[in-house]
């Protein structure tokens, strides 16, 4: 398998020897995954850290959080966070985990490591651009992360930034002078990295499979990251000049978001005419369409992952493909639903409200197959097994509170509230971790020549999966009551009974938090003495297990793959009594 | 049942190939020989293209909504020099496709080949000179990028152009420099995805001028 004497020749760059070049500034689509899943570790930590001190401040408003005023000093006198430093952690927990761990981690990571890989490629289509992708990104990084470290931190305008607050500059409040100009670059450096990457994982699904890989044949996780690439190719364009028109707002005078006549801080704002709502359009075009590049990947490595344990082929193989294109497809057309509330017209707001109960009919096709595919299956339950029936779960719990706010009349009700909250934590954020979770247990073995721990990672997966069930369900009682979000403290009448129950999800989200340094551990300890793991330890179909664990530098050891079979073929007469034929294994009929 | 890759570029070099080996081209036309598939530069540059359409219609998309919201869209002249600016992008392409049929030619006309290329290359200088003087022509009427919508938009479109021709000329020097190098334009792969970028960017153009007209 081994044959070296072809492998400078065949590969578009030679195995490089130095540090730096291995390493930091690597062309190596493998090193430029786990660099990937690196930063989305560094930020998934950071944005759970954030998360752990609003909800601290939510259940214990008077609680005084030690280093916070180091932090901050006027964003949190005394270690307690005043409502519009509430509001700039937010602001940074929602960033970090949509772009850099939801996009990042699921797609990037292990887009970049396993969709070359998969589809018997040695590279992606263009290395250099693959590290110029994993570069901008991580410049990004550090951009945003400088808004905690400059005068009133960062801004306190969300994730989604909506103008005109996130565009008039530091008369609107804190955080909002420099603080957003560093958000808004950030997003914008972050979009070219996208599209980088995008451009990238489409090439070379398009141009480099092996011979025989016909896109039907190709793995599941490859077509969600295809599909998520065109998806993110289209949205992440669409965001890019959003940005450009608001950094413009802010720096420039011009008045794209800003109206006429804004009064702040006693003074005229001297712009005119602009439109807050365009803003709202313009992100939301790009935002929709991120929910599902958040998701669909991790649909994809369910999909991959779930027969490799059932032991079964995964029903409906191209109705699945389907529903990916579907949802792809229909993601460009429901943008509006999240501004039922904006007083767009109502004629407008059904218009959008159809698409959006559409697009509810592949996401359960997707479900139904995945549930169904467990029918009659002799499980194994392994750690990633496990994460996948997670996954299952809290997709669908997630995902059915979505028929709810898809309504106009009834999102106009619980748009504002925590039902939201619970929503789209469950549906995009933990359904989408999940597929993280699955995939780090599932290909560690192939990325580090080492199993991870089963018990360890057993004791994840419970904690974990009672602990965010146990934070998220009751938001969804609590939106039902109109607890609103964004709100720093209860203070209300009417919210104020309601704190216990605050004190409840604040104390489950320190325990669930808490499990995932369990996650942690277990990929330190495993990565250096976990047992050594075989080529293939799951009994999998797909080609990274037809390749030493770790694998090569040039994938296969100068060879090119033949595949002969799609990767479903779980439950069959394998070679030597097993029950799996390899997607390079010899022809049926020979 | 793996196909060793030195068999790979020997067989491509049989059938006329370019004797470079096979990853510059792509692997999903098995039945065609590498030498006459697709690069796949020119596979990046076609998706490119989808992702900078898709840039310029939500500023289209941005511009209509922003012209309706409001009553302070002031129309203005364009200047004249974007029409000459036109035809110097025009005569580009059509410099461009000279250099590309010399090539075609054979290795003896690789010189004049990538003289046409040179031309092309001054010319796309020339037009975004063009440009920065159609900003001065607008600066000197007292319109800069913040005193009205409308010349907002216009400093926004022509400047993102102007940065995507940017990246064409450097891509193009890039382009030149390797042929320098090789001496030999069979050997030398990205030319018909830079000559294909060029022409979009023509093409883009053209849809700006036309839209900018009709609105400013």
């Amino acid at each position: 398998m081994h044959e070296v004497s072809t492998h400078t020749v065949a590969h578009q760059h030679a195995a490089p020897t130095g540090f730096i070049r291995k390493y930091v500034f690597s062309l190596d689509h493998k090193v430029i995954g786990k660099q990937y899943f690196g930063l989305a570790l560094v930020s998934v930590f950071i944005g759970m850290v954030l998360s752990w001190l609003l909800r601290i401040h939510l259940a214990y408003p008077d609680y005084h959080i030690p280093f916070l005023s180091k932090l901050s000093a006027t964003g949190a006198p005394g270690g307690v966070m005043t409502p519009e430093y509430y509001l700039s952690l937010l602001t940074m927990h929602g960033t970090l985990m949509v772009f850099f761990v939801l996009t990042n981690a699921p797609f990037a990571a292990f887009g970049n490591y396993f969709l070359p890989i998969q589809i018997g490629a040695e590279d992606m289509a263009f290395p250099r651009f693959n590290m110029m992708s994993f570069w901008t990104t991580f410049a990004a990084f550090v951009v945003m992360m400088a808004s905690f470290f400059v005068a009133d931190g960062p801004p306190i305008s969300g994730w989604t930034a909506y103008a005109p607050l996130s565009a008039v500059g530091g008369d609107a409040g804190p955080g909002l002078a420099l603080g957003q100009d560093l958000w808004a670059i950030s997003i914008a450096i972050f979009c070219i990295a996208s599209l980088l990457g995008a451009l990238n994982f489409i090439s070379t699904t398009l141009d480099l499979r092996a011979r025989g890989m016909s896109l039907l044949r190709m793995p599941y996780s490859t077509w969600a990251w295809f599909v998520t690439s065109v998806i993110a190719l289209l949205a992440f364009a669409v965001l890019l000049p959003a940005c450009v028109l608001l950094i413009l707002d802010r720096v420039a005078g011009t008045s794209f978001f800003i109206p006429a006549g804004l009064v702040l801080s006693d003074k005229l704002q001297p712009h005119s005419g602009g439109s807050p709502l365009l803003w709202q359009h313009l992100f939301w075009f790009f935002g929709h369409p991120e929910v599902y590049i958040a998701i669909l990947p991790s649909i994809g490595i369910i999909a991959t992952i779930l027969p490799v344990f059932t032991r079964r082929p995964l029903l409906g193989p191209k109705a699945l493909i389907g529903s990916m294109v579907a949802i792809g497809f229909l993601s460009y057309m429901v943008w509006g639903h999240h501004m039922f509330v904006s007083g767009m017209n109502p004629f407008s707001a059904t218009i959008f409200s159809v698409p959006t109960l559409i697009i509810t009919i592949p996401a359960t096709i997707m479900t139904l197959l995945l549930t169904a595919s467990l029918y009659g299956a002799k499980m194994r339950f392994d750690t990633p097994a496990l994460f996948c029936l997670g996954f299952i779960s809290v997709f669908i719990s997630g995902g059915i509170s979505g028929f709810y706010l898809a309504q106009p009349s009834l999102d106009t009700y619980l748009h504002a509230t925590y039902f939201v909250v619970a929503h789209f934590h469950f549906v995009m954020a933990v359904a989408s971790l999940f597929g993280v979770f699955a995939g780090t247990y599932f290909w560690f073995p192939k990325m580090f020549g080492r199993m991870m721990s089963e018990s360890l990672g057993r004791w994840h997966f419970w904690l974990t999966f009672l602990g965010v069930y146990c934070v998220f369900m009751p938001m969804h009682y609590l939106g039902l009551v109109g607890n609103v979000r964004r709100y720093s403290a209860f203070v209300d009448d009417y919210l104020a009974p309601l704190i216990p129950v605050h004190r409840f999800i604040t104390i489950a989200a320190l325990l669930t938090g808490a499990a995932q340094l369990i996650f942690l551990w277990n990929l330190i300890w495993s990565r250096f003495r976990g047992p050594v793991a075989s080529e293939n330890p799951w009994e999998a179909t797909s080609l990274e297990w037809a390749t030493t664990s770790p694998p090569p530098f040039d994938n296969f050891g100068g060879k090119h793959p033949v595949v002969n079979h799609g990767p479903n073929e779980f439950g069959v007469d394998g070679p030597n009594g097993t029950d799996f034929l390899m997607q390079t294994a010899a022809p049926k009929n020979s | 049942m793996a196909v060793d890759v030195q068999d790979a570029i020997r067989v491509g070099q049989k059938l006329g190939g370019s004797g470079l080996p096979p990853f510059t081209r792509n692997t999903r036309m098995p039945n065609v020989a590498l030498s006459e598939r697709p690069e796949r530069s020119e596979t990046g540059v076609w998706i490119g293209i989808f992702a900078i359409v898709m840039t310029f219609a939500a500023l289209t998309s941005a511009m209509i909504v922003r012209e309706g919201v409001a009553l302070d869209w002031r129309h203005f002249q364009l200047p004249k020099i974007l029409y000459l600016d036109t035809l110097i992008l025009f005569f580009s392409s059509w410099t461009f496709e000279t250099a590309l049929a010399e090539f075609k030619e054979g290795e003896n006309r690789f010189s004049e080949g990538v003289t046409w290329l040179c031309i092309t290359l001054a010319l796309g200088g020339i037009f975004v000179i063009g440009q920065v003087i159609a900003w001065r022509v607008l600066a000197g009427q007292g319109l800069f990028l913040a005193t009205n919508p409308s010349s907002s938009f216009f400093y926004v479109f022509t400047a993102a152009h102007a940065l995507h021709l940017v990246g064409g000329i450097l891509g193009l020097g890039y382009l030149i420099c390797k042929l320098k190098r090789t001496r030999s334009a069979a050997s030398t792969t990205g030319i018909r995805a830079t000559a294909l970028y060029w022409h979009f960017m023509d093409g883009l153009w053209v849809y700006l001028l036309v839209l900018l007209l009709a609105r400013m």
